[in-house]
């Protein structure tokens, strides 16, 4: 009795300890496993896909490259692209141009700046689907800006970008930059305002304005902004599907695809699973070329 | 860069300046507001004043019958119940869907910078990859999985594929405020004779509460805006509100009523606008830590 | 030369008062040293001649020009910050031309006021390095070599050395006194620490809740302090403070303490005696500096001397010098002893006080008799 009561406690205590020890790795495992099933496990079989000549249903025969060379053999996959490009630079571009912008005016002392702010931001709170609802109304011809500006009392004020092939994607950038432009703005904001003030201050006494103090000391400081900013608005352009669903249903007839749109059609309406497959792996292809060396840097910058 | 008193000249100049500086913002607070407010004013009004009177005219007659409609007895497709059926499907879905996977990236965040263990910052890493991958990618495999368990079409689905996917997210939320708590803490509590769930439901768990309010909120508003997952993992009964609202937007047949689009559009967006409206701060924040994802 | 005049300034910040009205007069070439504890106002009223923070009343001078309403560019001033300020992405080089890039200075000028400033202060290999590369030390010289170029009339100084070790600290201590020998500028310095304070400044400013409490030569503010917050800010360990009871008659004056361990009197001498006549029996504090509470015989020839015993609660030997930590009238006290005394915790030992240097304070108002 005296000799096992402790060695029972002992016991107790060293099966204790493993659990401790392992319990960490316990939590961590299934999740960790999820996450190998459903991202790396999807991806790898949707590259498989890609490689076989699935259509309707999966089909795991391996026809080699076949459905990239379809794929880039598809006219529309080249509007898409090329959508994409002009899209993804404007939105980008136009982003980056207003939310700077609106970070630095609002960095001057601005009275009501949080709500200022707060009306900036908003549309980021709300759904493509909601706000494009209200795009459609506005840039709609025969109802929205154009009838608008022609009671105004001038007849032949013509803005129909909407139902315009040529234009349509003209307007999605136009949304798109109304929605993301605030993100921009905060965050090039929170950039502004972790600068040490002893620095604006030194600035000030070296006698530099405005336009030099920011052009040369601050916005080089908030350098790594503009990398994430751009990364971000980078990722949602390449993926930007509720946008264009929303505002112009990728039309007029494949006017505005873009590959997000494109694979979704390939996928779930006219059920060519193989194509869908190899357009969502240069879609990821893509995002990982500019990810990944971002990233690299990102966690390499963090270790030095 | 003027943000703290530093003396300036005076002069008709500067005052100039300051105004153009306010007129700007202003009217860069019209361009954004604009929408919302036609928005609004339109759901108010009755088809017949949407014809004759103009984009930015305010209501004559306000009258919610075009809420009354999109609520109740609008069409989406063939089923005319309102969006009340959708909002209550995204409600389902997106609850259990925030509390699980915020609990579950609270778990994993601590776990993986609290009890290292060999390989931790491998896992992570690995797991960070989920939030950047385009769901395109994963989109046929997930419906075939969802449709191989049963799921597809269901609530469930959306919540199996939405905690999923927000792992990702909610892990680096927690994993990067974790990683700033110190590990004296975590050691105290060892000797203290605490174990895993105790240090972390009793100690960690409480200090997180602003990261947990970050994580839920934008999950919260990510969940619930989600278009992609929701058009593409159900069918008409259990479509989130999202998709409802597109479909009745889209639709071609009959009398286009721009009222009832507006008011259905604005009740979707309800529930995140209010929780932006109330926790800004806290919005803004996830927003500045998703920055490392998008 | 350019000296510095500050005339009733006031600065709010909203409802909360911090400068509340200080004049100054600073004299060309002279070094003063503002001190006072953190939220003391020091620091506002160094941004304040700097044109950093807008003045809510009063005026400021700088070489007799009002410049109230002058930007901080035209003030002919240079500062150098706590954190240096240096700026992030620039070279050291690029630091220090910044200045003079903006007021359109020509290169090969340029070129030439960097060589010299960096011989000055030993940086000429840091120059194409970037802030990030430097040490404390490093940053701290580039940041007084930004100064030093634009030839100011006068120097600011925002507490520039409390981001060093100590050991560096006390380096650049003496750098920046030989660099004023040198340079003789206008200087004015802000710190916490008293001893910086002391060790450099021609004049010292002891600042509390937006006030100035005195101003005067380092000596004078530590040997003369005006009140009880300056004589026990200025110096380290800080000043005893005993209270006691007024006895005696005449010019026969004495402190009378008690406290448990016995009666303790400290006799005044004359000048002393002199300025409390007629208070007898009221209470009364005294002031009496760790180092006048010494072993026997370390006092001058002629002083008045005063003994008393007290057990030793704790001994702590500083190298040269051993602090001796007692209790006396209700209140620790400290004594400082040289280090080759042999004293044990809890023994008595007895002290000796030169009396002359003792000073007494009002109770009431804290005001020096």
């Amino acid at each position: 009795m005296d000799r096992t009561a402790p060695e029972r406690i002992r016991r107790r205590f060293v099966i204790g300890n493993l659990l401790e020890r392992w319990l960490p790795k316990l939590v961590v495992s299934p999740l960790f496993a999820a996450s190998l099933v459903f991202v790396y496990g999807f991806i790898a079989w949707t590259i498989y896909i890609s490689f076989t000549k699935s259509g309707v249903l999966p089909d795991y025969t391996l026809v080699g490259l076949s459905q990239y060379l379809r794929l880039w053999s598809t006219p529309r996959w080249y509007v898409a692209l090329q959508n994409l490009l002009v899209f993804s630079s404007l939105f980008i571009g136009g982003c980056m141009i207003v939310g700077m912008l609106l970070a630095i005016l609002l960095d001057q002392r601005i009275r009501a700046e949080g709500a200022i702010r707060t009306i900036y931001l908003y549309p980021m709170a709300l759904s493509f689907i909601v706000t494009g609802t209200a795009w459609k109304w506005i840039l709609n011809p025969t109802l929205g800006i154009e009838t608008f500006v022609r009671g105004l009392g001038y007849p032949d004020f013509s803005f129909d970008w909407l139902v315009d092939p040529h234009f349509a994607i003209y307007t999605v950038v136009i949304a798109g930059v109304w929605q993301s432009s605030g993100y921009v703005m905060a965050l090039f904001l929170a950039g502004l305002r972790s600068v040490d003030d002893e620095i604006v201050r030194a600035a000030a006494i070296d006698g530099a304005g405005p336009v030099r103090t920011y052009a040369t000391i601050i916005l080089p400081i908030v350098r790594p902004v503009f990398l994430s900013a751009i990364i971000v608005l980078a990722h949602i352009s390449i993926k930007s599907y509720d946008l264009v669903v929303a505002l112009t249903g990728g039309g007029p007839g494949y006017a505005t695809d873009l590959p997000a749109t494109f694979m979704y059609a390939y996928a779930f309406q006219r059920s060519e699973l193989g194509l869908a497959a190899a357009s969502a792996v240069m879609m990821l292809m893509t995002v990982m070329a500019i990810i990944v060396p971002y990233l690299y840097s990102e966690l390499r910058g963090r270790r030095r | 860069m003027s943000r703290k008193g530093i003396v300036r000249r005076r002069g008709a100049g500067q005052a100039a300046l300051r105004l153009l500086l306010y007129a700007v913002l202003v009217l860069f607070c019209l361009v954004y507001l604009l929408p919302l407010v036609i928005m609004v004013s339109t759901s108010l009004k009755s088809l017949g004043e949407i014809r004759t009177g103009s984009l930015i005219s305010l209501p004559t007659q306000v009258s919610l019958d075009a809420w009354l409609k999109a609520w109740g007895t609008a069409c989406v497709g063939v089923r005319c119940k309102g969006i009340a059926p959708y909002m209550w499907n995204s409600v389902l879905m997106v609850v259990p869907a925030v509390l699980i996977s915020t609990l579950l990236g609270a778990v994993n965040g601590y776990a993986l910078t609290k009890w290292r263990f060999r390989g931790a910052d491998v896992i992570f890493a690995l797991m960070l990859f989920g939030a950047f991958i385009p769901f395109q990618i994963v989109l046929l495999p997930m419906a075939r999985t969802l449709g191989l368990f049963g799921l597809a079409g269901t609530t469930w689905g959306l919540v199996l594929v939405h905690t999923v996917y927000g792992l990702a997210f909610t892990t680096l939320f927690f994993r990067n405020f974790f990683v700033s708590v110190s590990d004296g803490i975590v050691q105290a509590a060892k000797i203290d004779g605490a174990g895993f769930f105790p240090i972390f439901f009793k100690l960690m768990l409480p200090m997180a509460v602003p990261t947990i309010v970050v994580t839920v909120i934008w999950q919260f508003t990510n969940i619930w805006n989600d278009f992609l997952f929701g058009s593409a993992f159900t069918v008409g009964d259990s479509n989130p509100v999202t998709v409802a609202l597109n479909n009745i937007v889209a639709t071609s047949t009959g009398v286009k009523e721009y009222n009832v689009d507006m008011a259905a559009a604005i009740i979707a967006g309800l529930p995140t606008l209010a929780v932006y409206v109330l926790a800004g701060n806290y919005f803004v924040r996830g927003l500045a830590a998703g920055a490392v994802k998008g | 030369m350019a000296g510095v005049q500050l005339e009733k300034v006031r600065k709010s910040f909203g409802q909360n008062e911090v400068i509340k009205g200080i004049d100054l007069e600073i004299a060309p070439g002279e070094f003063v040293v503002l001190v006072g504890p953190s939220g003391c106002g020091k620091s506002t009223l160094l941004n304040l001649i700097a044109g950093l923070e807008t003045l809510s009343s009063g005026n400021i001078r700088i070489s007799d020009r009002l410049v109230n309403d002058v930007p901080p560019k035209d003030r002919d001033i240079a500062m150098v910050f706590q954190s240096y300020a240096l700026y992030p992405t620039k070279s050291v080089h690029g630091n220090i031309t910044f200045g003079m890039e903006t007021r359109h200075v020509r290169r090969d000028e340029q070129d030439q006021a960097v060589s010299e400033v960096s011989q000055l202060l030993h940086i000429e290999q840091l120059l194409d390095r970037k802030p990030g590369q430097l040490s404390g030390g490093q940053r701290q010289r580039v940041a007084m070599g930004r100064a030093l170029v634009r030839k100011p009339d006068v120097f600011l100084f925002d507490e520039p050395l409390s981001n060093l070790d100590a050991k560096l600290r006390i380096e650049m201590r003496t750098e920046i006194k030989k660099l004023h020998q040198r340079l003789g500028k206008t200087t004015i310095y802000v710190t916490h620490d008293q001893v910086e304070a002391m060790t450099l400044a021609s004049r010292i400013a002891v600042m509390d809740n937006g006030h100035i409490r005195q101003f005067g030569p380092p000596a004078e503010i530590y040997e003369d302090p005006r009140d009880l917050f300056v004589a026990g800010f200025m110096g380290s360990p800080s000043m005893n403070l005993v209270r006691g009871t007024l006895v005696g008659d005449g010019d026969r004056l004495a402190v009378e303490v008690r406290d448990q361990e016995g009666t303790v009197s400290f006799p005044l001498p004359a000048a002393l005696a002199a300025k409390v006549r007629g208070k007898t029996g009221q209470q009364i504090d005294l002031g009496l500096r760790p180092e006048i509470i010494t072993h026997h015989g370390a006092h001058a020839e002629g002083a008045m001397l005063s003994n008393f015993e007290r057990a030793i609660d704790v001994v702590e030997p500083t190298g040269p010098d051993t602090m001796l930590v007692f209790t006396l009238g209700g209140a620790e006290a400290i004594g400082r002893v040289r280090s080759d005394e042999v004293v044990e915790a809890g023994r008595p030992y007895t002290f000796e006080v030169n009396m002359d240097k003792a000073k007494l304070f009002d109770p009431e108002s804290g005001i020096r008799l």
